[in-house]
């Protein structure tokens, strides 16, 4: 069920046609969902204070409605090392199309997963996992089921991912927390089904994964008819 | 709604027939039924007259007998008054052949259709479609007789929005002898939709695998579609059409973009335990195997062969597929050499897949067939037979489906399908064991019933 603060969120979004960042991530946390800790600058010394709060190195990414892929627009830098780093990079974002403020995140270590949703025409609400990044749309390797889904089809889904060796400490690298996945994505999958109505899809990408946590470092929300 | 009326009809009225021209679809439908089928037929015609020896009734409610199915094949804008006739005198049922709705922009007049039928609870197929045919009783199908291939009757149900992708798999069906318990043309699907006949078709005693050609579901229709599926206790296929063609896709998004149409369409009917064929050919080899087995299988296969070549060409299918070649544990290759003739004993190969040689005869496929069928390592075996080989006899097809039936593990062969062959092909068959005209072919076989969540 949504809550009155996540049915605002929605609300509010309208106009624009889709969620921006920091109000997808209060959506993806009212859910139940692990998001970074963040904090939204609206001039350069609210930033280097957040940024302090956060600690550094931390993640800058432009807040724009008119933003919709922030990496491509050069609006995302990761291991910001300082408040004067943090100030060029504001003053660079500020003149950004639609700029309304600077994102900063704490940095994410961890293996890279997409979590998707999209609302099919035939099907309804379905749900996707795959290997995640930036070159999601070059390695391809995704699993998609109907939603709603429940524990063992995450677990199906995982399997059947090409890459799956990777998430389960290949090479001594550190296995990702599968449960804590497994709640994610049942997380993901119940807000899904409440907004059945409301999006067109859904990509959070990455999500990144330790040892101990899933967190959703990146969060885009289409509503429908975007 | 009752659709018996449509699919076992004893009464048949067929609308539209021509005074004048022979070959006009309603004739061919009303001649074909009158000459050869055990339905009482009666032609209609506002005119009335006479069609040949037989009268032509001026209305439906002018026939002196009361009408399961009327098979309609007038002119798009009289059919509204028709099927409002045929509810009036309490006709059971309709195809609606004709075309000239929907498909060329008269919606309103399909949508016509379907409120009348609605409020009377009055089944009907189409329109634009050929309809229906039950083997050994009667089709709708504007098709004269003898230019049409028909498929035995048998236990696959075969469900097509397009009558000529239909007409198309039941020649490959009669070709490899799949036999049908029914098969719908749905068309425009107006009124019974895939959904419709998956209900029908999971309570028929008759059928036993259900396949559908599908080009499309409405919104949210296949979200509807697997979920009945996934309660059926029937083994149903999938043969999707326009897999290349994408809807309108918002570039916006990775998953938009990543879960196209036909990546969702195939995924979601895996996860519903629905076999999806990718081909007209996978079809055909999947409906005759899950006619023939419905029992669990991890595909774990053993092949039988008197040439090294084609055991090597199916284990690379087979590991295409998914399917593994188990070794074959010492007991089991003495179980099976035990039994071999002197002569193939020194010479034939037991590993796994067995090469019997070109010398081997009848009793050492029964023996490799006999160890198989025994031996925990596999539980499906596949049978690469050429008859060509001169110690084969023609009876070796029933012998060996009695010595697989016994252990109850499925057992496929592949048969070149050549007419002298025919009675070793018969000998499988006719004792439920199904052959494929091609190696792939009985690979498939044994995938289909991996695939198989029912079974």
């Amino acid at each position: 069920m949504l809550t009155a603060d996540m049915r605002t969120i929605v609300d509010n979004s309208r106009g624009a046609g889709w969620i921006l960042e920091p109000d997808a991530k209060r959506l993806l946390s009212l859910a139940g969902m692990t998001v970074p800790s963040f904090e939204v600058a609206v001039t350069t010394s609210e930033a280097v204070a957040a940024a302090q709060r956060i600690s550094y190195p931390v993640v800058a990414k432009v807040i724009s409605a008119q933003i919709l892929h922030k990496s491509e627009a050069g609006g995302v830098v990761v291991g910001v090392p300082d408040a004067s780093h943090l100030t060029d990079i504001f003053e660079k974002f500020s003149v950004m199309e639609g700029f309304s403020g600077l994102l900063v995140e704490e940095m994410l270590a961890g293996s890279e997963l997409i979590v998707g949703a999209k609302v099919d025409y035939q099907f309804g609400p379905v749900i996707l996992l795959g290997i995640g990044g930036t070159g999601v749309e070059i390695y391809q390797d995704t699993v998609i089921r109907m939603a709603p889904i429940a524990e063992k089809d995450v677990q199906a889904m995982l399997a059947g991912l090409k890459g799956a060796k990777l998430l389960h400490g290949y090479r001594g690298a550190e296995p990702i927390d599968v449960p804590a996945l497994v709640r994610l994505m049942l997380a993901f999958s119940a807000l899904v089904m409440d907004l059945e109505d409301e999006i067109a899809s859904i990509d959070l990408n990455p999500v990144k994964c330790t040892g101990t946590r899933c967190v959703v470092a990146d969060a885009r929300i289409m509503l429908r008819g975007f | 709604m009752d659709y018996r009326p449509l699919f076992n009809p004893g009464t048949i009225a067929v609308i539209g027939v021509s005074l004048t021209n022979d070959r006009h679809p309603a004739n061919v439908i009303y001649n074909k039924i009158h000459l050869r089928s055990p339905v009482k037929v009666y032609p209609v015609n506002p005119k009335g007259g006479k069609l040949q020896s037989d009268r032509v009734y001026e209305d439906i409610s002018r026939i002196p007998a009361k009408i399961d199915l009327a098979v309609v094949a007038a002119r798009a804008e009289f059919v509204p008054d028709i099927v409002q006739s045929c509810i009036q005198n309490s006709v059971g049922g309709a195809v609606v052949v004709s075309g000239g709705f929907a498909e060329i922009g008269r919606q309103d007049l399909q949508d016509r259709l379907v409120e009348l039928a609605r409020a009377a609870d009055f089944p009907f197929i189409g329109p634009n479609c050929l309809g229906i045919y039950a083997p050994g009783r009667f089709d709708t199908f504007f098709l004269p007789g003898e230019r049409l291939i028909r498929p035995e009757s048998g236990s696959v149900a075969l469900v097509s929005q397009s009558g000529g992708v239909l007409v198309d798999q039941m020649v490959k069906f009669a070709e490899q002898g799949v036999g049908l318990s029914l098969a719908v043309s749905i068309g425009n699907k107006a009124l019974i939709r895939e959904l419709d006949l998956l209900e029908y078709l999971a309570a028929d005693d008759g059928t036993r695998v259900i396949a559908f050609y599908v080009e499309g579901f409405a919104r949210y229709e296949g979200r509807q579609f697997v979920q009945k599926a996934a309660r059926m206790s029937k083994p149903i296929i999938v043969l999707k059409a326009g897999k290349s063609v994408e809807g309108r896709r918002a570039v916006s998004s990775h998953t938009a973009s990543l879960a196209g149409d036909y990546r969702v369409f195939s995924e979601v009917m895996a996860q519903h335990g629905i076999v999806e064929a990718l081909d007209e050919f996978e079809m055909v080899s999947f409906c005759e195997a899950l006619s023939c087995y419905q029992t669990a299988v991890r595909g774990r296969v053993g092949i039988i062969s008197v040439s090294g070549g084609h055991g090597a060409l199916a284990a690379d299918v087979c590991t295409t597929r998914g399917l593994t070649l188990p070794h074959l544990s010492q007991q089991t290759r003495r179980l099976i050499r035990e039994n071999l003739s002197p002569s193939i004993q020194p010479i034939a190969s037991l590993e796994n897949p067995i090469d019997l040689t070109g010398s081997a005869v009848d009793e050492d496929f029964v023996a490799a067939a006999g160890g198989l069928s025994s031996s925990p390592e596999v539980d499906a075996v596949i049978l690469l037979l050429l008859p060509y080989s001169p110690g084969i006899s023609m009876d070796l097809g029933a012998r060996l489906s009695y010595v697989l039936r016994r252990e109850g593990k499925p057992l496929v062969a592949y048969v070149p399908h050549q007419e002298k062959y025919r009675m070793l092909i018969e000998g499988f068959e006719l004792n439920n064991v199904p052959v494929s005209s091609s190696i792939e072919g009985a690979v498939l076989m044994v995938e289909a019933i991996r695939r198989c969540k029912t079974c």
